[in-house]
């Protein structure tokens, strides 16, 4: 299978084993793929064995973070007598990463297994999926497969005819960008502003109605089920770079490549191998200048960094960047970096939620600042004014989205000052007017 | 150190607090003021205008004094180049859409942006000739303006009304810069308590329709004294311009109304500034009532008093001063036929985030007191002995019709203690000027038993004087050993004397943070 394009010789194909293949979605066709047997054997173990298992396996949040899923779910209390709560992240909105939606829209009960396994092992016996709103096709998907799920008593009150009980409620954001910070999707959850909260307390202390929370990505918990049905070891050994990353990664492909769409490697894969081979390289004629390896909030790589870039947690930081998301923007020698730069900041102006002054106010005057620059109305002291407000919005907020904004502006004037200073000394025209 | 306590060292000065307290409120023990808009000690802390940033040692981050707990050893700098430069881009991403237009605005003065920006600030702008965020100014309720322009989205408003209140009109409308403070569409800011977000407000954001343009700060006296509009009894601050009160803020008390006052009591005070004052005594000369000076009319008063004995009722309003009530009842004698208070009532207002905090349902601030000093506030029995008396001494009391008809009906002669003129009756022999509560210094004893002091906010008109300087002197009249006290301070003492549980205190000691002398209820 395959989608968009056949699976490529080079790719690991786990997650996206049926993609492209529409019968899976339901649970006899999940079933037969060998589907929801994990969780048949993970209701039989210790919570404890499973996490531990996990744990095992190495394997990290795909959200962002990379975090490990493992020591994540062990930091739930237990014993507490409280009600925990097991919040599956699906406001997939990172610009450049599309690899969530594609889990949900081909393979739903992946999710939907490897949440019921994660609710049960952090003692969990209701689980949210907190789904993007602009996502309406993988929104009817999952709202069937969960309901197929209860008909088929794989959810409710007797998950897979055990003593368990599993409750599964599907909620669809409001379009918010910054909902996809965990704490600002709890508040969204709770029907509230989406502002991201501060920790501590975290959310295995006080998350979701102020009850141990446990919050995952969609990847992180399809990955689950292949973890327990194939063995930690199995998943440990996916492992071609750090012994640190462990595993397959998606990785979501857009921008000036033949081949768009989203590959799945194994940790440690070279960039050059992703962009060259697998997605047949750079339009005809054309060659790399700059690659944004994981979502929009990451700093940018120039060629030369992203030839020697290895895809694995420690490997991008290592070429200057994060491995992020995983959505990997690829732009060749035709792309302005000032005004990708100046994209992305407005982006960011667009959707910071207005708490911090900071980023409320500092994201808002970067925009302008680039678009004067733009406009032909720069001068030398605006890029050290940008630098100077960059390094004002870093690690001054509650949440990251003000150090993504700033990210990029850093990144764009240290790697790709020539082109900045061909605005400031009208060696190119402005793309802007009526600034 | 006690296991309880952690110590803790800020700038340089090591001090133990209790575990738990957080890095802005240790500061303010160690003498050091940490910079901040959205912390307020009566409400949650977002965290959210990034002002409290602090440098930690071994912390990786500036931590936000506000929310961060101190830890055992911790070495806190708030006056760290790091810190000093967060502060500094804060205060700059603030004004960059904030007007600069303090010359027309009201809180220019008791501006905390305005304050910060001259410590801490840049002196000039790096923003250029961006326009600024504009939003049209919004009435949000009977007294309170919204002028969004100035606003720094501290959310000090929105948190109060929502978890303060319990009334969730506000809220932050919009994302990003083009965020402002919204109000529901269906209601107003008009909860009894809805004013406190005028002072919450560390900029002039959120303003009083009612104190628009009639004063800048810097030209202000201000005066501790004690809201009279119920028998809460919050402490507030008045504050005058020229003699004239223009505003009542809430003065912190945390025993008592933390930060808060209601809008009857901050709405409360034109009275304050009435100008149809009686202002010189006036003695019965056949049917008119002339002007004296003060010697003939206190010996009228002693004469008139010792001429009924014991047929004498004294009616005052519970508004008077807990020193003027206790020398009054010495003036009259125990064997007065009755001393009783008037005490009106309203609905209840509470103000449900804090405990034992409301607009209360008797609206004066010293029912209690008079209880304490004796006095009943049996109205309908009181009146009722009007027709046995020779004498009936008014205190401060509005002569309405009912009133007046009781007089007219029996046949006492009546002595009037006033603020006010009026046109008084045949019935009136004497009339003797009083100074109002916000002319005088005195004492109030609340709901609680909690004694508390005021002061003089503003000169007494023409030659009125407090109660109780007319009861000392027409008192010690009586007798050539008597000697009338001189200051409000000896007249408490004297009442202090005469009541068990007031025994040992003195203005002096008791200070402006009031105390509790009597159980709750005992005297409410």
């Amino acid at each position: 299978m395959g989608y968009p394009h056949p699976i490529h010789s080079s790719e690991t194909p786990v997650l996206s084993t049926h993609f492209g293949d529409a019968p899976a979605r339901t649970v006899a066709g999940w079933q037969e793929r060998g589907g929801y047997a994990a969780l048949k054997a993970a209701l039989a173990m210790a919570p404890t064995e499973i996490i531990d298992t996990v744990k095992a396996s190495g394997l990290r949040g795909r959200g962002g973070a990379g975090f490990p899923t493992g020591l994540k779910w062990s930091f739930m209390p237990t014993g507490d007598g409280k009600p925990h709560y097991l919040v599956c992240n699906a406001d997939e909105s990172e610009p450049g990463t599309f690899k969530d939606r594609e889990i949900m829209r081909w393979t739903p009960h992946a999710l939907i297994e490897g949440c019921a396994i994660a609710s049960y092992a952090i003692g969990a016996e209701q689980c949210y999926i907190y789904i993007r709103g602009e996502f309406t096709e993988p929104w009817s998907i999952m709202e069937a497969a969960v309901a197929e799920a209860y008909a088929e008593g794989v959810l409710g009150d007797h998950a897979m005819g055990s003593k368990h009980r599993i409750d599964m409620v599907l909620h669809r954001g409001a379009g918010a960008y910054i909902c996809g910070e965990e704490t600002a999707l709890m508040n969204s959850l709770e029907g509230k502003r989406g502002n991201p909260r501060i920790k501590p307390p975290f959310p295995a202390q006080a998350g979701l109605f102020g009850r141990p929370t446990t919050i995952n990505n969609v990847e992180t918990l399809a990955a689950v089920p292949h973890i327990l049905t194939r063995g930690a070891e199995w998943y440990a050994g996916l492992c071609a770079g750090n012994k640190k990353s462990t595993g397959t990664k998606l990785i979501s492909v857009c921008g000036h490549v033949m081949k768009p769409g989203n590959y799945e490697l194994t940790m440690g894969t070279a960039m050059s191998e992703l962009i060259f081979d697998m997605c047949g390289g750079m339009r005809p004629g054309r060659t790399l200048k700059a690659v944004i390896p994981g979502g929009s909030s990451v700093p940018i790589l120039n060629a030369a960094e992203a030839d020697t870039c290895i895809l694995d947690y420690e490997g991008v930081v290592e070429a200057g960047s994060m491995l992020g998301s995983g959505g990997m923007i690829v732009m060749d020698d035709s792309t302005d970096m000032v005004y990708e730069i100046y994209r992305l900041a407005k982006f960011y102006a667009h959707e910071s939620c207005a708490q911090c002054t900071q980023c409320r106010e500092g994201t808002a005057w970067t925009t302008k600042i680039l678009a004067r620059i733009l406009a032909g109305k720069g001068t030398v002291e605006d890029l050290d004014l940008l630098l100077d407000l960059a390094d004002n919005m870093t690690g001054k907020t509650i949440c990251v989205l003000s150090d993504s904004c700033a990210a990029p502006v850093v990144s764009g004037i240290k790697k790709f000052r020539n082109e900045f200073d061909d605005y400031l000394t009208a060696k190119k025209a402005p793309v802007l007017v009526g600034i | 150190m006690s296991t309880d306590c952690v110590s803790v060292t800020i700038d340089g000065c090591t001090i133990e607090v209790p575990k738990g307290t957080t890095i802005i409120e240790a500061a303010k023990q160690a003498g050091v003021l940490v910079p901040h808009y959205c912390y307020h000690p009566s409400l949650p802390s977002p965290a959210v205008c990034r002002m409290c940033l602090v440098e930690v040692e071994k912390a990786p981050k500036l931590l936000p004094a506000c929310v961060t707990a101190v830890a055992d050893g911790q070495v806190v700098h708030v006056h760290s180049p790091s810190a000093e430069k967060a502060r500094e881009s804060v205060l700059e991403f603030l004004l960059i859409n904030h007007p600069l237009d303090c010359p027309i605005c009201d809180q220019a003065g008791e501006c905390e942006l305005q304050d910060y920006v001259f410590y801490e600030g840049r002196s000039g702008t790096r923003y250029g000739d961006y326009p600024k965020r504009f939003n049209p100014v919004e009435v949000f309720g009977p007294d309170v303006l919204y002028v969004p322009n100035r606003c720094i989205l501290c959310t000090r408003c929105v948190r109060f009304m929502d978890s303060v209140a319990d009334a969730p009109v506000l809220n932050v409308s919009e994302r990003g810069d083009r965020a402002f403070i919204g109000i529901d569409p269906d209601h107003a800011l008009d909860h009894p308590w809805a004013g406190n977000v005028v002072d919450l407000c560390p900029v002039g954001s959120l303003i009083s329709q009612d104190f628009l343009h009639k004063a800048r700060a810097w030209d202000l006296d201000t005066t501790a004294s004690i809201c009279s509009g119920c028998s809460q009894g919050c402490n507030v601050m008045i504050d005058t311009r020229d003699d004239v009160v223009v505003r009542i803020r809430p003065r912190a008390n945390l025993e008592v109304n933390r930060h808060f006052m209601c809008d009857h009591g901050r709405m409360h005070y034109r009275w304050m500034n009435r100008g149809d004052r009686t202002e010189a005594p006036l003695v019965r000369e056949g049917d008119r009532l002339r002007a004296t000076d003060w010697e003939t009319a206190l010996e009228h008063l002693a004469k008139s008093l010792g001429d009924a004995g014991p047929d004498v009722v004294l009616l005052a309003s519970a508004n008077v001063s807990t020193e003027g009530l206790g020398l009054l009842k010495r003036l009259v004698g125990d064997t007065a036929l009755a001393t009783t208070v008037l005490v009106p009532s309203g609905p209840e207002e509470p103000l449900v985030g804090i405990p034992d905090l409301a607009l209360r349902a008797e609206r004066v601030a010293n029912a209690s007191g008079a209880r304490l000093l004796g006095y009943d506030t049996d109205w309908k029995a009181a009146t009722g002995n009007l027709s046995r008396a020779k004498r009936v001494v008014l205190v401060d009391l509005p002569l309405d019709a009912e009133l007046q008809r009781l007089l007219d009906e029996s046949h006492a002669r009546v002595v009037v203690l006033g603020t006010v003129d009026e046109s008084w009756s045949e019935a009136v022999d004497l009339v003797l000027p009083m100074s109002s509560l916000v002319e005088e210094d005195g004492t109030f004893i609340n709901r609680d038993g909690r004694v508390q002091r005021f002061q003089a906010a503003k000169g007494a008109p023409g030659m009125a004087r407090p109660a109780w300087w007319v009861a000392a002197a027409a008192w010690a009249r009586h007798a050539p050993d008597r000697t009338a006290e001189e200051t409000a301070a000896e007249a408490f003492l004297t009442v202090a004397s005469q009541v068990p549980s007031l025994d040992g205190i003195t203005h002096g000691t008791l200070g402006f943070g009031g105390r509790r002398v009597v159980a709750a209820g005992a005297v409410g």
